[in-house]
């Protein structure tokens, strides 16, 4: 395993090796106050008053913020505007947050937390989604005047008729469970009033300009009052935009009102209580195929658990209405899709937006599916997969790119040896003490955000006067490298050497809105900008040269730091000095437009996405029936990156995605009282650790896309949704078990196996 | 009472030693490397060296570090600014994603690797049990353990 020429680059892996690096919570500022929220006990009551007088009066305590402290609005969301900065009338779940302690230290503002009173009037609690939808059930927010936040569907030729023409028809249901994002660096913020009028913000979160939004609507301001400033941030994986844009708000107006730099650092505790999860989905699904294997109808009814706020419920289950076949053709198809609200933490945005619900559901599926046909789950995988000019169930013809799920497939048979691992498993029959199974699963994924969100980006290339290069783009840095990945497709792009770029990272006041950086989206959309930017400024160095020596703006071409024209050639610095001198400016601006897309609400039809993405895991596994320690071996993915920015940087997002996968397949759930959360810190949230984890293998397969002009597909998701399926699978394969529910507690008789490396 | 952190000597006032050690060093001296993620002991993230053994703070206070020789990621790197070989693998070996992990994991693998320099990628991961990392799925971080063990020979 051990590689020879590792060649990883990042921007910013000097400072964080050093400890240099200062995320928010590292940063101090003269004078500043300290504030912590408070919460109550009830999970859905009716509030009767606040009483925060004693802890106006404790030591040190300079203020409590509620409600009534707001200037602008109280509630916000980013599609529903639901989500209260500070509860009024209602509690809708445990984490609401009805006041804000503010004082010269932490430690004083957490002494006065149990002196804020708060009374109450308790309502019971609507904690399952299927009461929630009952007409019967009072509603939880009543302005909306339903308990189902949103319904998708997908309406494709006739199911009964499809039903018909089966000879195998399966009917099951699964259950996934509320997840916690985990990200390491828990929820902070630092805001800073500023002597121009205008409000800073630093603070982890994965959408600068999502939590200015937040910011100016609570303190009811315009945007440009607001200047959100990205810092180092230790972890998102979709989890750190409406919470953390939330303790944003609260601590500008915490700052606003005392006039004083305030910093609002969460512990593990509030923020797995306060934050979103990812969403627990009931999914009743209906398959009907012919013997021969042949999908012929699919009906399938998915309710997702929104909890007690909006969020992007209605996008994250849009995903699974579109991919709710998962990577096959099926000619008859009913989906209907139901957000819905209950008095859970609520839910939302999480690594793989809907999908990996919905994949290890057609992918046990599909395997039940084999075995009562007699075809290999391969075979069955083959039969049915789109390929390339395949039409999917929204009726969008796949031909804009390269239908890449073949190919992944075929590459984890070869490099796995997957075929003659299958045939050593033990399906629960062997009087060995070691069971033995191996598993895959295959998903194709949308790119980006689709048919639901606004889809553009921009990139600033402000060339110095000296020949280096400042870059911006309105991607965030989460963490996963994007940066990096960026600089480093300018450079290719542009012609010139990687170490005359710096990145600078934009605030919110610097740059275009470009869109929350999710839905993998990072490379692809901010690539895209920057190869725009890259033409723009090519354009205009060309236009220069072309003027000042009389030679054809085609003639003019940059290469490894060179500016050729005709047969004359100058180096780039001195071009870029020439320009100065000249009184032009090497400063441009990159926009980058996905191709238009399209969807139908009403049959659920519609050119989706873009453009697709493809990718199959595999992982091997062993049970020990006497000691019942389940070990994870080895595991395998291959996915179509498109092209592969920064090489290293993808395969550590394929390991990581492959981590968190198995901690979703038989790790991870956060687990409940009484609508209450009681794993809430890291000693009983269940993480997959480095003893946890099988040695991994992560294939690029590279396919530049047509559609993504710097032919990058987003990877970050697609690695992420396919582990619990693969696993659910091995599981079969190894016990002869099938198991519907995640995650899975693997049984033998009635013992639960423990999962630990030995 | 006395204490060696990074190779300096601090003389630390007697009203100090009831403080959170993490708030010693995050507040008082500025070593923001050391992190706050559970403060339960169950994460690594504030992981530090004592005595050349691996530590968890999150719990332990000024005066548990009395007359030791205390060592945070900040003082890892050579005289000169360049890296410790350690660090610099984590940089080639593409093991740092966000970071917030990162000194817990270096200084956790530095104590592994003077206490064995050859070890196993088992022994490895086993060293690396009570550090969380959400991004990397660990197996880069083990391959720059792995990698940087020669340099400890
Ligand atoms: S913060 Fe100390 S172990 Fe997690
Ligand atoms: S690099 Fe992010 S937690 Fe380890």
């Amino acid at each position: 395993m051990n590689k020879e020429n590792p060649k990883s680059w990042r921007n910013d892996a000097y400072a964080k090796v050093t400890g240099r690096a200062k995320y928010t919570d590292d940063i101090k500022f003269p004078f500043m106050l300290h504030a912590v929220p408070v919460y109550t006990d009830s999970v859905h009551a009716i509030i009767k008053s606040i009483d925060t007088s004693a802890a106006e009066k404790a030591e040190g305590v300079v203020k409590v913020i509620t409600h009534k402290d707001i200037k602008g609005a109280l509630t916000f969301g980013q599609i529903i505007k639901d989500y209260q900065i500070f509860a009024k009338d209602k509690i809708f779940f445990n984490g609401d947050v009805v006041a804000m302690i503010v004082a010269d230290t932490r430690f004083n503002a957490i002494k006065a937390i149990p002196l804020v009173n708060v009374d109450v009037e308790e309502l019971t609690p609507i904690l399952d989604t299927e009461v929630a939808m009952d007409p019967k059930t009072p509603f939880i927010h009543e302005e909306h005047g339903s308990n189902i936040i949103n319904e998708h569907c997908v309406r494709r030729g006739n199911v009964e008729e499809g039903f018909k023409q089966c000879d195998i028809i399966l009917d099951e249901v699964f259950h996934t469970q509320f997840i916690e994002h985990s990200y390491m660096e828990p929820e902070v913020a630092i805001c800073n009033p500023r002597y121009d009028g205008v409000m800073e913000v630093y603070g982890s979160m994965q959408h600068p300009f999502s939590t200015r939004r937040f910011v100016s609507s609570t303190l009811g301001c315009a945007l440009s009052e607001v200047e959100v400033i990205g810092t180092p941030m230790g972890g998102g994986f979709g989890g750190k935009d409406d919470t953390a844009a939330i303790v944003c708000a609260r601590t500008a107006l915490a700052a606003a009102i005392t006039g004083k730099p305030v910093k609002c650092s969460y512990t593990r505790e509030w923020s797995v209580r306060e934050s979103y999860k990812r969403h627990p989905y009931k999914v009743y699904y209906k398959m009907g195929l012919t013997k021969d294997g042949i999908i012929k109808a699919v009906k399938c009814k998915i309710i997702a658990d929104g909890g007690a706020y909006c969020s992007v419920t209605p996008w994250v289950t849009w995903r699974s209405t579109v991919q709710c076949c998962g990577p096959y053709t099926v000619k008859n198809v009913h989906c209907d899709t139901y957000g819905v609200y209950t008095n859970n933490v609520f839910t939302g945005a999480m690594r793989g937006f809907g999908s990996p619900q919905m994949n290890f559901v057609i992918e046990s599926l599909i395997e039940m599916a084999a075995r009562k046909c007699n075809l290999s789950v391969i075979e069955i995988r083959r039969r049915n997969m789109v390929r390339q000019g395949s039409t999917t169930i929204t009726g969008q013809k796949l031909d804009n790119h390269k239908v890449a799920m073949e190919e992944t497939l075929d590459t984890v048979l070869k490099e796995f040896l997957f075929e003659d691992k299958l045939k050593k498993c033990s399906y629960g029959k062997t009087d060995e003490d070691e069971l033995y199974g191996v598993g895959l699963a295959m998903s194709y994924r949308g790119m980006s955000l689709g048919a639901e969100g606004v889809d553009f980006n921009s990139a600033i290339i402000n060339v110095q006067p000296d020949g280096s290069i400042l870059l911006e783009t309105g991607i965030h840095e989460n963490g996963q490298g994007s940066e990096s990945a960026l600089c480093m497709i300018l450079a290719r792009e542009l012609g010139v050497t990687l170490e005359r770029i710096r990145y600078r990272r934009p605030s919110t006041s610097t740059i275009p809105d470009g869109g929350t950086t999710v839905a993998s989206r990072g490379t692809v959309l901010g690539g895209g900008a920057v190869v725009k930017a890259v033409e723009n400024l090519k354009y205009k160095i060309s236009e220069f040269i072309s003027k000042k020596y009389n030679c054809e703006i085609d003639a003019v071409s940059i290469k490894d730091g060179v500016v050729h024209f005709g047969n004359d050639k100058k180096t780039f610095d001195e071009v870029i000095k020439e320009m100065f001198g000249s009184r032009e400016y090497p400063h441009v601006l990159g926009i980058y437009r996905p191709p238009v897309v399209s969807w139908n609400e009403h049959n659920g039809q519609g050119d989706a996405y873009f453009s697709w993405t493809y990718g199959c895991q595999a992982i091997e596994i062993s049970i020990n029936k006497k000691t019942g320690k389940l070990k994870l071996l080895n595991a395998i993915a291959a996915h179509d990156c498109g092209k592969a920015a920064n090489v290293e940087m993808t395969i550590g997002q394929f390991y990581g995605g492959i981590a968190m996968g198995i901690g979703y397949g038989i790790f991870e759930e956060v687990k409940f009282k009484d609508g209450k959360i009681i794993n809430d810190n890291f000693n009983s949230y269940r993480l997959p650790r480095a003893t946890d984890m099988p040695e991994m293998k992560a294939i690029l397969i590279e396919n530049p896309d047509p559609n993504s002009p710097s032919g990058a597909k987003g990877i970050g998701e697609p690695v992420n949704e396919l582990m619990a399926p693969a696993l659910a699978n091995a599981i079969y394969n190894a016990t002869g078990n099938r198991y519907f529910r995640l995650p899975i507690k693997v049984k033998l008789g009635e013992e639960e196996i423990i999962c630990r490396r030995p | 009472m006395q204490t060696t952190i990074n190779k300096k000597v601090y003389n630390i006032p007697d009203e100090l030693k009831d403080v959170r050690l993490t708030d010693y060093l995050r507040e008082y001296l500025d070593l923001t490397g050391v992190k706050n993620a559970c403060e339960m002991r169950a994460c690594g993230a504030c992981a530090i060296l004592v005595n050349d053994k691996s530590m968890r703070i999150c719990h332990a206070t000024v005066k548990d570090v009395e007359n030791c020789d205390v060592l945070t990621i900040e003082g890892m790197e050579n005289e000169d600014g360049t890296l410790h070989p350690l660090q610099q693998a984590f940089v080639d070996y593409g093991a740092v994603q966000c970071g917030f992990c990162t000194p817990g994991m270096v200084l956790t693998a530095h104590a592994l690797l003077l206490s064995n320099n050859s070890p196993t990628r088992e022994q490895i991961r086993k060293a690396l049990q009570s550090n969380l990392c959400r991004c990397t799925g660990y197996q880069q971080i083990v391959d720059a353990i792995e990698a940087a063990s020669v340099y400890y020979k």
